[in-house]
């Protein structure tokens, strides 16, 4: 009796303690999701009544080649920043965490885009990308290249953007990395030297697989991030070149709050959580290289 | 020790040097064009220090649009949502650390399996709610879903509160404490280097955000540090020093802050990041 009293009461502190959250989630998270995949069902233009009709909406939007156009811009997008950004983030990781004179300064310098707001840097970029004045074609002009109206060749408009992600992105993995690197015990690498193993042995072996919970984690994210960059085209480009540097999410968002199609977005956004949601396991089930027992 | 040969120390300061000028001279450049008088910057080859020195590009920003307005903004809603987030994360990171109740697991999986649905599934709906409340052009929809919904938080909180002593809560019960007042007198304030990292993240998450107040806010005097500018430079495209001013003025606060508490952001990376 004793003990029902107890879980009872444990249970009313609990209500009370996850109130707030729990309130939200059912507010802002789980009821908008089945509210969303109603409305995917649905031709809902705001100002119009909206009416069922099935999955239209789904099969209009993929039969869209413009769909198909942002889709393809997404998955480029994330073909180059997401091994750039992890590459990038893990060799300064493992400079920074050498023994090397200035180590606070260079991290700090490594992480400062990364506390900037992307709508401001993004504008600062725009400036250097300028074709005729901008710094990067001045540079390039140094060593006798000419470089290209970056953000209007619909060759360089995509890359252009990924490079600015990139960018803002290496500091933060970096850290992440470095946290991984740190927990690495000395002895592995005493014992793997009194072995004989040179430094690339001592990386293959030793590093990556110690390291692999990080970047399974950092990968997973960057892919999520990927999929649902926003700021930099719609700052830089607004899509622009003829739609090269149109990414799904500015696509949604034109839907919904330009074109004001409810419903056409709504579906857009379901299609985007099931492809982040695929990849997702695609990763997980082939995860076999993550090593947890360090 | 093991002596590094000279070539692998040149290497490794060359790769480090050669990043950390990539990383900082957008930020010298922006400096650089806001100092210039306009017909400066379309010299060639470009000169990084500019001749003469100009500071009118700045209160020429700044009067050219209402930045004050955007602070006070940005500030209002920034420590709003932080102050909320810490309050409600780590009541109930609290309740599931600490306390045993009925369904303690499923609600817990429930929460961090929202972390994968993409905010953009969200958006409509959500936005339709507001419309409904009459809450669009206002700073509601921005203060309210992100304080009550942050599964993220709630798994930071909870996997450092899990981490406190049980001790210290009997003793703080035998000494007539209810649950309210273990969470004030011992939760919080052994959570505090947790809090402080989800503070950092919340708040500078907030002040950058940009799709928020891209889709809520019309109202000029309402705008938040990025949608100024941002609306900033589809009225200046050409006159660069200007937006190169407008944006260092955006940049200055952020980075002050950062460099002022880095210690605390790497650490708060570290400590949320992978103590998982």
């Amino acid at each position: 009796m004793m003990l029902k009293t107890r879980k009872a009461r444990d249970n009313l502190w609990a209500g009370f303690f996850l109130a707030p959250q729990l309130i939200g989630l059912l507010l802002f998270t789980i009821g908008p999701v089945v509210f969303a995949f109603v409305i995917s069902f649905m031709e809902w233009n705001i100002g119009s009544k909206a009416e069922w009709i099935g999955t239209e909406n789904y099969q209009e939007q993929w039969s869209d080649p413009l769909f198909w156009k942002v889709l393809g811009n997404t998955v480029q997008f994330a073909i180059m920043y997401i091994p750039l950004t992890l590459i990038g983030a893990l060799i300064v990781a493992l400079l920074l965490n050498l023994k090397v004179k200035g180590r606070t300064v260079f991290r700090t310098m490594f992480f400062m885009p990364v506390v900037t707001s992307t709508v401001a840097v993004a504008l600062v970029w725009s400036w250097m990308y300028n074709p005729d004045y901008g710094l990067i074609n001045a540079a390039l002009s140094v060593i006798g290249v000419e470089g290209p109206g970056w953000l209007t060749s619909t060759t360089w408009a995509l890359p252009s953007v990924v490079i600015l992600a990139v960018w803002q992105g290496i500091g933060y993995n970096m850290i992440l990395f470095l946290a991984g690197l740190q927990s690495v015990s000395p002895q592995l690498y005493e014992a793997a030297r009194i072995d004989g193993a040179n430094t690339w042995q001592r990386f293959r072996s030793i590093t990556l697989p110690m390291i692999s919970p990080t970047t399974f984690f950092i990968l997973i994210m960057l892919l999520i991030n990927a999929f649902q960059v926003f700021n930099e085209p719609y700052m830089m480009t607004k899509g622009g070149p003829a739609n090269e540097t149109n990414v799904i999410v500015l696509h949604i968002y034109q839907t919904a709050f330009q074109f004001f199609q409810m419903g056409a977005a709504s579906s857009l956004a379901f299609t985007l959580f099931f492809i982040i949601l695929i990849f997702t396991l695609i990763q997980f089930k082939f995860s076999k290289w993550v090593n947890y027992d360090a | 020790m093991h002596k590094r040969p000279l070539s692998a120390t040149i290497a490794i300061y060359a790769v480090l040097v050669v990043g950390a000028i990539i990383m900082t001279v957008p930020f010298l450049w922006m400096l650089s064009t806001s100092l210039k008088v306009p017909g400066e910057i379309f010299t060639f080859p470009p000169k990084w220090v500019p001749d003469p020195i100009v500071f009118e590009n700045f209160p020429r920003a700044w009067n050219a649009l209402p930045f004050d307005l955007a602070y006070i903004n940005s500030l209002k809603i920034a420590v709003f949502v932080t102050v909320g987030t810490l309050l409600t994360c780590s009541m109930a990171g609290y309740a599931f650390a600490k306390i045993s109740f009925t369904g303690s697991r499923i609600i817990f999986i429930l929460i961090l399996a929202t972390m994968m649905i993409p905010n953009q599934v969200t958006l409509v709906p959500v936005y339709m709610i507001f419309s409904e409340l009459n809450w669009i052009d206002t700073h509601w929809p921005l203060m309210i879903p992100p304080v009550l919904g942050n599964a993220f938080g709630v798994f930071l909180l909870r996997q450092f509160i899990a981490g406190i002593p049980n001790e210290l809560e009997d003793a703080a019960e035998i000494d007539g404490c209810n649950r309210l007042q273990v969470y004030f007198k011992i939760i919080l304030p052994n959570a505090k280097p947790a809090l402080a990292a989800l503070a950092i993240f919340t708040f500078m998450g907030t002040w950058n955000n940009f799709l928020g107040p891209l889709i809520y806010l019309h109202s000029e005097h309402l705008f938040t540090i990025p949608l100024l500018i941002s609306s900033f430079q589809g009225l200046y495209t050409t006159d660069w020093t200007l937006l190169m001013a407008a944006s260092t003025i955006s940049l200055i606060p952020v980075i002050g802050v950062y460099l002022m508490a880095q210690k605390y952001f790497v650490e708060g990376i570290t400590l949320s990041g992978l103590k998982g």
